[in-house]
């Protein structure tokens, strides 16, 4: 869970930072696209290193969603009789009580994510046009249950790393004492950052800033 | 006062069981939750019934026998206290008590509210021990233990194995109880030439008994009756880690 979390954690840092590329403008976010796909040409062939990278994320992907669900069957083997009365949790954390169901809407949106922005089936401009043109479409007023949704889940993907990533410096054994506690924190802020640079694109496109 | 009861009935590790309720009257506020236990007890004795079966021995917080899941929290509400040092004075009047023995497959119920815990000793076989030439006692202060060492390494100690952590942990994980003894161990020279077969071995044992994994919910040391902290936990992981590389 540690590790491939760590990967899907850095990717999503240069997920968010090449998101704001589209307040500087259509040119400098669709540049930006086509960058990822030719970057280190010509010394490795086209597409590459963005395929290499993809191969990588959907590995972690796939390893993160077995370790949880190996840890969920473990779970529920270990206590086959489940307690009468209604168990209030004495870690006064709602958070880590998300984890589980909170991944699967995680899965969905990335899911609905990939089909809308990155493959164009569900977005009104479909496959060919330019990211910047899908991005402006997808998010249009006229479209705000797909924002509601984007938002709704990336309140869930601050959720999971609000938890996931100091929970990852403890399990690696790096998290004691002292050191937890700023974990903690840095985790709660670092969450939000990146949750806020994440809505912000859609909630700009929404109100009409980006278009 | 005067309390109704939700208790788990069972009379064998083979039979179902099912929450029986009890009404308990003339309750004193200053028994302890085990007194009261024992006042339910003798009148069912007297009516002819089975009295209703829980762990317990020194009554003192110390051994580690005594603990129910009381209204869905291990040992009940009260913070870093056993059940047996919890007393009726912080339960209403006239409140319904839901009691209910430890959950986990590892702990199977061997009557009412007492589980089998044999699985944290061989948790302990498998490692928790230091193998030394035995002898007189060894004079005091002849292997210097630097003092944050020590300190750690006694709170580790402090767990006295009343599987609360099990009970409270969403997974049914014994990493804290594990943990603890890693830790004390591991921290100690005394506990340095077996310090990773130790690590391995006693989490090895831990999987192989049934108990979930850690997700790092944090429930177990909110009702540790000694306040074991995650750092063992922290601590395992490291040096399991560090072992299996």
């Amino acid at each position: 869970m540690a590790v491939t979390g760590a990967v899907l954690v850095l990717f999503l840092i240069g997920h968010m930072l090449g998101n704001l590329k589209i307040f500087l403008g259509a040119e400098s976010f669709n540049s930006y696209a086509e960058w990822l796909r030719t970057v280190g040409e010509p010394a490795v062939p086209g597409r590459a290193l963005l395929t290499i990278t993809e191969i990588g994320l959907v590995a972690a992907v796939v390893l993160h969603m077995w370790s949880a669900v190996s840890l969920a069957r473990r779970a529920r083997r270990a206590r086959p009789v489940k307690y009468a009365a209604r168990r209030r949790s004495q870690a006064g954390g709602y958070v880590v009580h998300t984890m589980r169901y909170g991944g699967v809407v995680i899965l969905l949106f990335v899911i609905w994510h990939l089909l809308d922005l990155t493959f164009g089936t569900v977005n009104p401009k479909g496959f060919h046009a330019t990211p910047y043109d899908r991005v402006v479409a997808g998010f249009d007023p006229s479209r705000w249950w797909v924002t509601a949704f984007y938002i709704a889940a990336l309140v869930m993907v601050g959720l999971h790393l609000r938890h996931g990533m100091w929970s990852a410096f403890q399990t690696l054994g790096l998290a004691n004492g002292r050191r937890r506690h700023l974990l903690r924190g840095f985790a709660a802020g670092f969450a939000a950052v990146l949750v806020l640079g994440f809505l912000s694109v859609p909630i700009a496109v929404m109100i009409g800033v980006v278009k | 006062m005067n309390l109704t009861l939700k208790v788990w009935r069972q009379n064998g590790p083979a039979d179902s069981g099912r929450m029986v309720t009890y009404q308990v009257t003339d309750v004193s506020p200053d028994m302890s939750f085990l007194e009261m236990l024992d006042v339910l007890n003798e009148r069912l004795i007297l009516e002819g019934d089975d009295p209703v079966a829980f762990d317990h021995d020194c009554r003192e917080g110390i051994c580690g026998m005594c603990g129910m899941v009381i209204n869905g929290v291990a040992h009940g509400e009260q913070r870093a206290t056993t059940t047996c040092q919890l007393h009726m004075r912080h339960f209403e009047d006239g409140a319904t008590i839901t009691i209910e023995p430890w959950r986990a497959a590892p702990f199977p119920v061997v009557k009412d509210l007492v589980v089998d815990r044999s699985s944290f000793d061989r948790i302990i076989q498998a490692g928790g021990f230091i193998s030394v030439p035995a002898g007189s006692a060894p004079d005091a202060h002849s292997v210097p233990v630097k003092k944050e060492d020590a300190d750690d390494a006694f709170d580790a100690a402090t767990c006295i194995g009343c599987g609360a952590c099990v009970a409270a942990c969403p997974n049914g994980s014994a990493s804290l109880f594990t943990a603890a003894k890693i830790t004390h161990l591991g921290l100690l020279p005394q506990g340095q030439p077996e310090r990773d077969s130790r690590a391995v071995a006693m989490v090895e044992q831990m999987d192989l008994e049934g108990f979930g994994g850690c997700t790092n919910t944090g429930e177990c040391t909110a009702v540790c009756p000694k306040g074991i902290s995650l750092d063992v936990i922290t601590q395992m992981n490291r040096d399991y880690l560090k072992a299996a590389k």
